[in-house]
């Protein structure tokens, strides 16, 4: 059947283009376009790494950010924490310095007080003794007007003086 | 759908009745009119190559092509001339076409001795001129996509280029890749090529308008020559390992040794397989024509049995073109994947590295 059999001259074209065909496409047709997807698919791959890790050192940067403005929220809470301490120690400070004053002034002025009135007494004391050395001067006037009765008392003093003396 | 098959059934049943009927008329018919409808011509005539591009016939008036005639004879040298000058059998410089015979639709010459014989002929026949066109369109396709990528090698592309890009590289990373395996750069060029070429050929022959519908892919003087090229190119490229396999296969040597029994049956699987892929090719998109073309030629027979038979045949005909037209789009790349994908694994398979290098060495010791 002549189906089956090749034709000599439908062969010699076919040879002749499909040579052309394969020599004009494979040199400067298909390895071209291949060439220039994959190299575009690289292009593509790279691109999104390179964006992956600029995201990723954005967000590290971001985290350091955070973490130096939580640093310094926890410090600036420190400082003030130190801060309302450090006053009410002052303050304690003070109070108890002012306590502490405020003692010794009363003491002082309980000391003041008492030579005060140690010194009022004394002076009471010496008036009174002056006084009474007075009234006992005149009293003992008036009753040793006398000469025996005058001698009486020297004796009864001596007396006493001796009594207290043995 | 019961009813449906049912319909269906009686209408083949029917068909292949008055199939009977016409052919036992046949001969009786022939004498009567001299241009009795025959479908087995018709269809012949329509997948087979001929030297004027035949488009339709208006009346008694032929429409066709002329392509011109390029032939050497040993007798008188070289002719060439256009195709319509002997079409009508009439004789041209001892040229003519011979009406029956060994040569029957051929260009002969009578030699001295009044035989037939045959001048080389390089005639740019029908299917000739379909290859040409096609060989032209694929390259200015293929250009013009690679065109398009060194104009603008990093963008991402629209339309046509990009479905000619999604195209070339589903073929090149989902068949040749890894159906070669290693390497397989050396070979893409070649396999893609051949896939488009069969593609683009196997689509312009479901067209049935002008440029289209010859019976490239399903002539045996193509696909021989794309299953020759793969031939070569698979054990021109084949391992050592390949060869050693081919020659020396690891079985019992008594399947080897005094009678080559093996090492025979790998020669003749050597040239099996090409073979294969030429015959695939070839019949299935021949097959294809020939389906469609049966299906159109029901019209035509049934033209004699009365208006109603003629009507519903040709809803009939009708229908079930436009159903084998899709099955052929999907053969159309589905052949065109095979042969390539086929010849990847041929090549891959001719690249074999010693995989079982061990076992080789202590079976030998």
């Amino acid at each position: 059947m002549s189906l089956l059999l090749p034709e000599s001259g439908l062969l010699f074209w076919m040879i002749l283009s499909f040579g052309t065909v394969v020599f004009i496409l494979a040199k400067y047709g298909f390895p071209v376009i291949v060439k220039m997807v994959e190299d575009r698919k690289n292009y593509i791959d790279e691109s999104l790494l390179i964006a992956k890790q600029a995201y990723e050192q954005m967000e590290k940067l971001k985290a350091d950010g955070e973490a130096i403005v939580d640093q310094a929220r926890r410090e600036q809470v420190k400082i003030l924490n130190d801060a309302t301490k450090t006053r009410d120690l002052l303050i304690n400070d003070a109070k108890e310095k002012a306590q502490l004053e405020g003692h010794k002034l009363i003491e002082e002025a309980k000391k003041q007080i008492m030579i005060e009135k140690e010194d009022a007494i004394r002076d009471i004391r010496r008036q009174v003794a002056e006084l009474s050395v007075d009234i006992a001067e005149k009293v003992l006037r008036g009753k040793l007007e006398k000469k025996e009765e005058q001698m009486d008392m020297i004796n009864r003093l001596l007396d006493e003086i001796n009594i207290s003396k043995s | 759908m019961r009813r449906l098959k049912k319909i269906l059934l009686v209408l083949v049943l029917l068909i292949s009745v008055c199939g009977l009927n016409t052919y036992a008329n046949e001969p009786a018919a022939k004498i009567e009119t001299k241009k009795e409808f025959n479908v087995r011509e018709f269809i012949l005539e329509h997948i087979s190559d001929s030297y004027v591009w035949h488009i339709t016939k208006i009346g008694d008036h032929e429409i066709s092509i002329p392509l011109p005639v390029i032939v050497y004879s040993q007798l008188s040298g070289w002719h060439v001339f256009m195709a319509t000058e002997i079409m009508e059998g009439e004789t041209k410089d001892g040229l003519f076409i011979a009406p029956e015979g060994k040569y029957k639709g051929k260009i002969v010459e009578a030699d001295s001795l009044g035989n037939e014989t045959r001048p080389f002929d390089i005639s740019i026949t029908k299917n000739v001129f379909a290859l040409l066109f096609s060989s032209l369109l694929l390259i200015l396709i293929v250009m013009a996509v690679a065109r398009s990528y060194k104009k603008k090698p990093m963008e991402s592309k629209k339309g046509f280029v990009g479905f000619m890009e999604m195209f070339i590289m589903n073929i090149n990373d989902d068949v040749i890749k890894p159906c070669v395996g290693k390497d397989y750069k050396k070979y893409a060029p070649y396999l893609l090529t051949v896939f488009f070429f069969v593609f683009i050929n196997n689509t312009l022959g479901l067209i049935p308008i002008f440029p289209g519908g010859a019976n490239l892919t399903g002539n045996i003087a193509i696909t021989f020559v794309l299953a020759l090229i793969t031939f070569l190119i698979v054990n021109i490229s084949g391992s050592k390992e390949y060869w050693r396999e081919i020659l020396w296969p690891d079985v019992p040597l008594w399947l080897k040794a005094p009678i080559p029994l093996m090492p025979v049956i790998e020669m003749v699987g050597v040239f099996t397989k090409p073979f294969a892929l030429m015959i695939r090719l070839f019949a299935n998109m021949l097959a294809g024509h020939s389906i469609v073309l049966g299906l159109t030629a029901l019209i035509f027979v049934t033209v004699k049995m009365g208006p109603v038979m003629n009507t519903s045949m040709t809803v009939l005909s009708f229908l079930f073109s436009i159903f084998i037209g899709f099955v052929e789009i999907l053969v159309a790349y589905i052949q065109a994947y095979i042969f390539t994908m086929l010849s990847a694994v041929f090549i891959g398979l001719a690249r074999v590295e010693p995989h079982h290098k061990k076992e080789i060495e202590d079976a030998n010791h």
